[in-house]
């Protein structure tokens, strides 16, 4: 009997140590798992106003989703199966995420889901979802307010426009930074210097390197009046060819055109401070009279506008990048802020029909004056006093004015 | 005809574009057409590198002041071509990276042009100081009202500005520096960039508009606008 009862006893010890070595096959081992919660309510909806090609899939978060360190859910898996085929991991995301988009999809073909909350040796999974197909729509009802803001605007432009070409007068306010391109231009001309014409380091793509070369070509039709020198140094090919039409069309219409030289444009480098320190060079070396910073600038602004200034040049900046803006603001004579750059072509041009879209720009000045005063107003009494109606407007203008 | 092709492809890309915003099937469009551009930049870029060599050539070629320093522009340029055509001390064959470890390119890249772009970049910091030296010089009201705003911003990042009014009681703690600092940062300051910012999309409507309708065409080379 001892020994039957020995017998056991080192069966049993035997049987309990190569348990430890392979946790795997008895079943109390589970319980070393981090077991967690699913994800519940899993959706998948059509992504509205899409090409049909994006579904939405939400759900809410496993109960064991916790912030902090202790977290037993490390993130979650989502699956997708295509017209009943076999599930298909597609993503894996972050703890505390309940929603994602599932974009590349096809129309027609019926998509089902099911997500799964993953700790580090366990995955919960959720219920899967109906078959869903995206779907296509035509218009895009989420920006019915942009489209009616771009509307008004465009429509209020358009207006000015056709109405400054029937020969009313139009007032517009002068701008410093453009009545002193001709002194600065006549300063160039009586020093016998050239004049520095820099139009940022952005390609033709950017809407201020077109605005900096539609001021170049008023500013060039002046220096060929003067018959006075201008360099062009630039840092992208494709603005070095629109700029010496630019120039050249505009010698010609100064009935000059012998006088320019595609010399006057060059190409220096499609690198930010390789050009910088070419352009840098040329400001210390040329000495020009005048310099015209105007177009897309970046952590390069005061570096030129510095150089420029140390060698005693009249320099006008203008860009529509507010960061940049105290830098040229401090180092330049003028500065165009932001909008004054756009509107210097036809300022410039003095044409009734460029300084008429000037005043339809005006119209959407007056909405957003209007929408800030009144969105001020109701915003602060509506809280102060409680009425909800001064609330609901703040709500209304809050929503009319947000691009989702 | 040379000037109406270019003016209606304008109309219908600016258009196309500005439909696509509010119409989804069109919502790649955009992608799309910047693709385009950037082939045609491609392009271009050889125009830009034929200029750059041409200007050079002729300056040594004259003799012209400084001509010294377009040997260096040249060397550099076609060293860099070499090393990145033949893709010279690349461990592998042809097909592998430009830039993988121990190529010449790479080596170039990382031991020459990086320092010297750095070292523009690092001019910053002496312009940053002679810029504010004369920006917050208080010539007149505006400019002491910077300076007195930049003054308590400067405090206000500093551990000397929380000890310096740390007295103030708490009911008045908006006049402690650092909630002065930030209540300039994010009140006047947010407030100023907000209205350059309406101010800019207006702007771009407007000269957006112009280009789009034919108004605006000194782009184009055409100064009859």
């Amino acid at each position: 009997m001892k020994f039957i009862l020995s017998l056991f006893s080192i069966i049993f010890l035997f049987v309990n140590i190569s348990s430890q070595d392979n946790p795997e096959s008895f079943p109390f081992v589970d319980s070393s798992k981090i077991t967690i919660a699913p994800p519940t309510s899993v959706i998948a909806e059509d992504f509205k106003y899409d090409n049909a090609e994006k579904l939405s899939i939400t759900w809410i978060p496993s109960i064991d989703d916790q912030i902090g360190d202790n977290n037993k859910v490390k993130g979650y898996k989502i699956y997708r199966i295509t017209d009943g085929g076999q599930p298909e991991l597609i993503a894996e995301i972050l703890p505390g995420s309940n929603n994602y988009l599932d974009e590349g999809l096809e129309e027609n073909i019926w998509y089902s889901y099911f997500v799964s909350s993953i700790s580090d040796n366990f995955e919960a999974r959720s219920n899967t979802t109906e078959s869903v197909t995206p779907k296509r729509e035509w218009l895009n009802f989420d920006l019915k307010f942009l489209f009616l803001i771009a509307l008004i605007i465009s429509s209020s432009v358009i207006y000015y426009i056709r109405h400054a070409s029937k020969g009313k007068k139009l007032f517009v306010r002068k701008i410093a930074g453009l009545e002193a391109v001709d002194d600065a231009i006549g300063r160039a001309t009586e020093m016998g210097r050239p004049i520095l014409f820099i139009p940022g380091i952005h390609d033709m793509d950017d809407v201020q390197t077109l605005a900096a070369i539609t001021i170049l070509g008023n500013v060039a039709r002046q220096i060929a009046d003067y018959d006075t020198k201008i360099r062009m140094p630039v840092s992208r090919s494709l603005v070095m060819t629109a700029a010496r039409e630019t120039i050249k069309a505009a010698y010609q219409t100064a009935g000059r055109p012998d006088a320019y030289s595609d010399d006057m444009v060059n190409y220096i480098t499609d690198e930010q401070f390789g050009y910088v320190a070419a352009v840098d060079g040329i400001m210390v070396r040329e000495k020009p009279a005048t310099i015209f910073l105007l177009g897309a600038f970046f952590a390069e602004s005061l570096i030129l506008a510095e150089t420029g200034n140390s060698i005693g040049a009249i320099q006008i900046a203008g860009t529509a990048r507010p960061a940049q803006l105290p830098f040229f603001i401090a180092a330049c004579d003028f500065t165009l802020i932001g909008e004054e750059l756009f509107a210097a072509s036809a300022y410039l041009s003095g044409e009734p029909k460029m300084l008429g879209s000037l005043k339809g720009q005006d119209i959407g000045k007056g909405i957003a004056m209007a929408a800030i005063v009144v969105g001020v107003l109701s915003a602060t009494f509506g809280e102060i006093w409680d009425v909800q109606f001064l609330l609901d407007i703040k709500q209304y203008l809050l929503q009319f004015f947000t691009v989702r | 005809m040379k000037r109406q092709i270019p003016l209606l492809i304008t109309f219908f890309v600016g258009t196309l574009l500005i439909f696509s915003v509010f119409i989804p099937p069109m919502e790649n469009l955009g992608e799309n057409f910047t693709l385009f551009f950037d082939i045609i930049a491609v392009f271009a870029f050889f125009l830009g590198g034929g200029n750059l060599m041409r200007v050079h050539f002729m300056k040594l070629k004259k003799k012209k002041t400084d001509w010294q320093f377009s040997i260096v522009t040249l060397l550099g340029f076609f060293v860099m071509l070499a090393a990145g055509i033949f893709k010279i001390g690349n461990s592998g064959d042809i097909s592998t990276s430009l830039t993988v470890e121990g190529s010449m390119f790479q080596t170039i890249y990382l031991n020459v042009f990086v320092p010297l772009g750095s070292t523009m970049y690092a001019l910053l910091a002496f312009f940053v100081a002679s810029a504010s030296y004369r920006a917050f010089r208080a010539k007149n009201k505006e400019a002491t009202i910077l300076l007195v705003a930049s003054f308590i911003i400067l405090l206000g990042s500093t551990p000397f500005g929380t000890i310096m009014t740390s007295w103030i009681p708490d009911q008045l703690s908006i006049m402690e520096i650092p909630n002065l600092a930030v209540w300039i940062m994010s009140s006047p300051n947010l407030a100023g960039q907000r209205a350059i910012l309406i101010g800019i999309g207006l702007g771009v409507v407007s000269i957006s508009l112009r280009l789009i309708l034919g108004l605006e065409r000194t782009y184009l080379g055409d100064d009859s606008a």
